[in-house]
């Protein structure tokens, strides 16, 4: 079914179901984040009509979006900002090695940014002679143990206070072992206050950019993106191309969704709007700011009217705290930078629908991510026509390996099922064998050996529907 | 809603009640007919094309979905007993034939589609009658009867009206079971998993019925509780509704 190169779900999901701790940390951290965000929205009609708001932001902000960039571009000049354009993550890298090796810069600090993690800037930096430090608590925490994140806002959900306890009474020098979070987190804080102030220059992602202000809005908990941008001589954002919205009003809907959807919280602890380096006469910032805005297939996506929407996400992590299977499998099951039902539909597109086909099919379709997307991404939709993509040689579509996915095995199935449910007949006749001798179906046979595992072999009635109507008819078999 | 009432409506089985679950699609015939509905049940009803649209298979849906509206003529419901077919007849046909010659026939088609317990509150609006002896039940949301067809409580405004019937609320309700169709055998540890946790949110609620408007779910779920042994029973809505108000 499956080419050797591809990556397949199925079976980095299996493995991690085998792991009884992440299945209880993922099921207490994401029952907690649905309750915390259902809070939060305690009138379902101020919910709709806050979503349609921020959907009408951000369709609004992609139907413009060339224009918008380019006055982003020219209003961030204006700031002060210097504005760098990447078609692939390799360019990014080399701008951003560019840029700190320009100022001689060695040390950086790194407040949280998912395009970074989709650039692997850290690997990329690191075999250049530069140390980039995660910041932001979960980040540091994943980083120590040489992890990716597995969730876009809360990257080391998958551990336990326990096992975090043990890796800072390893990692970090002189720590003593303590499972209080208070002291847990001071440790955290002791080390990287440190390097804050070491630091030559600060990398930051960025939430919303402003095109007619030139303004990069960073949302976070810690206050670490404020001293990662803020401190260091040198500040460096990254964002994806998608990220720009007109004007400053947009912003606000857009915040008070993104962290109630995210955490749960009305607002978050800091949010910072950066319009530029240190000016004249001011005493502290950096005394350069750049922007690295990054395509990477994007711009692709953008030109098709229904994937289109897959752009609009705003990176709450809301899809993934309320899907049933991230609930269970975890962020690392997905091999890729974004899990949860938001990357089923983003990294297909990214890498090609054909080496990920599996992971299209991983989805039960349940439709809870598009029920609580804060700006309505029909990600079920999305899937389905991925799916269709992948097994599909469409002349129209710009979509990446289209019709790489496609097998025999599975093409001669649904041929063989449209043969049978198109003819009655032959249906008909094919039914009163099921009703006869279904019982007598072996367990260990295809389909249902998978089925089994978990549950009674599912067994037809012995007289259908259709054949008790005839019957009622007159009209016997 | 509306108040006229059809005097006659067309039923659509649905694969899954067709042939696993008859006696439901029996009683949602009855439940009609009590209420006043002529039932026509055209022969040739095969399945919606639900799993091949879902795989991406799209003519291949269309050819089986073409025979399918085919046999229902006249301007009439068309009733089906799951949240999951009628939302694919209702919602998905008109997109499966997005540009196709027969778009505009499908679309009116599309219109007259119902799912059975819609139809029983909001066009026909029917009182029932519990004669049963004190029971507790749960309910579980078919995925795609709540978020993709968007029922809005029709089958727990029908439990409400049996005086004998206890709701037990079931823990993460709105959470799929994991059935999602080709899903349960294309990532079947997920799908075992996510079955395994239902069935045991099921159990705790010391119900004795588990109920749901969709073969899919109730076969799934089934399997799952008869699999550990548990003495849960579970039922289709339109069957348990017919029992609840006809004494044995």
């Amino acid at each position: 079914m499956h080419a050797e190169t591809d990556i397949l779900f199925r079976e980095s999901a299996a493995k991690a179901l085998l792991d009884p701790h992440l299945r209880a940390n993922f099921r207490r951290a994401m029952d907690g984040l649905i309750t915390k965000r259902k809070a939060q929205f305690p009138d379902p009609a101020d919910l709709q009509e806050l979503r349609h708001l921020s959907t009408a932001i951000r369709s609004r902000s992609l139907l413009n979006l060339p224009a918008l960039l380019v006055q982003l571009e020219a209003a961030c000049t204006r700031n002060g900002i210097q504005v760098h354009w990447a078609e692939t993550c390799e360019q990014a890298n080399q701008l951003v090695l560019d840029i700190l090796q320009a100022q001689g810069a060695t040390r950086l600090v790194k407040g949280k940014s998912m395009v970074s993690e989709e650039m692997h800037l850290n690997a990329f930096l690191e075999s250049h002679g530069i140390e980039a430090l995660e910041s932001d608590l979960g980040e540091y925490i994943i980083q120590l143990d040489g992890e990716t994140p597995s969730h876009i806002i809360m990257p080391a959900i998958h551990k336990n206070k326990d096992q975090i306890a043990r890796q800072f009474s390893q990692k970090i020098k002189d720590a003593k072992y303590t499972e209080d979070v208070d002291e847990l987190t001071a440790m955290a804080r002791k080390v990287l206050r440190q390097k804050f102030l070491e630091a030559d220059a600060g990398i930051s992602g960025v939430n919303f950019a402003v095109a007619n202000t030139g303004t990069l809005c960073l949302v976070e908990n810690e206050g670490n993106g404020r001293m990662s941008t803020h401190v260091p001589p040198l500040h460096i954002a990254i964002m994806g191309l998608e990220k720009v919205v007109a004007r400053l009003e947009d912003v606000a809907p857009l915040y008070a969704i993104l962290t109630r959807s995210a955490t749960g919280q009305a607002v978050s602890t800091y949010f910072n709007l950066i319009s530029g380096p240190r000016g004249e006469g001011e005493k502290d910032g950096p005394q350069a700011v750049h922007l690295v805005i990054l395509d990477n297939g994007r711009s692709r996506i953008y030109g098709d009217p229904q994937l289109q929407a897959t752009l609009r996400c705003i990176r709450c992590g809301a899809c993934m705290n309320h899907c049933p299977v991230y609930t269970r499998v975890g962020g690392h099951a997905y091999e890729a930078t974004y899990p949860g039902p938001i990357g089923k539909i983003l990294t297909p597109q990214m890498e090609g629908v054909g080496v990920r086909h599996d992971l299209l099919h991983g989805s039960s379709l349940c439709g809870a991510c598009g029920e609580v997307c804060p700006v309505e991404i029909p990600i079920p939709d999305i899937l389905v026509r991925l799916r269709r993509e992948a097994t599909h040689q469409d002349p129209a579509s710009f979509v990446a390996g289209k019709g790489t996915g496609r097998t025999d095995a599975e093409d001669r199935a649904w041929r063989l099922w449209a043969a049978l449910s198109k003819r009655p007949g032959l249906y008909r006749i094919l039914t009163w064998f099921a009703t006869r001798f279904g019982w007598a179906l072996p367990s260990g046979a295809p389909l249902i050996r998978d089925w089994t595992r978990f549950r009674t072999k599912p067994i037809p009635a012995r007289r259908s529907l259709s054949e008790r109507m005839r019957a009622e008819r007159g009209t016997h078999d | 809603m509306t108040a006229v009432r059809p005097p006659r409506a067309y039923f659509y089985a649905t694969c899954l009640v067709d042939l696993f679950f008859p006696d439901a699609g029996m009683a949602g015939i009855q439940l009609l007919r009590e209420a006043g509905v002529t039932v026509a049940f055209p022969e040739g009803q095969t399945c919606c094309g639900q799993p091949a649209f879902n795989c991406g298979y799209w003519e291949e849906a269309r050819d089986v979905a073409r025979t399918q509206v085919a046999l229902f003529p006249e301007d009439l419901p068309v009733i089906l007993p799951s949240g999951s077919c009628a939302g694919m007849m209702k919602n998905h046909y008109p997109e499966l034939f997005h540009g196709q010659p027969e778009e505009a026939e499908v679309r009116a088609f599309s219109g007259r589609v119902y799912e059975l317990t819609q139809f029983l509150v909001e066009v026909l609006g029917v009182q029932l009658k519990d004669l049963g002896e004190p029971i507790k039940v749960t309910w579980h949301s078919s995925c795609h009867a709540m978020r993709d067809l968007g029922l809005k409580g029709e089958p727990q405004a029908l439990l409400a009206q049996l005086d004998k019937v206890e709701l037990a609320p079931l823990a993460r309700e709105h959470e799929c079971c994991g059935f999602g169709g080709t899903f349960s055998v294309r990532q079947p540890e997920v799908s075992g998993a996510m079955v395994c946790d239902k069935a045991a949110d099921a159990e705790a609620t010391g119900a004795s019925v588990v109920l749901s408007t969709d073969g899919g779910c109730l076969l799934n779920v089934k399997g799952a509780l008869d699999q550990k042994g548990s003495p849960l029973k579970v039922q289709h809505i339109a069957e348990f509704l017919w029992e609840r108000t006809h004494a044995r």
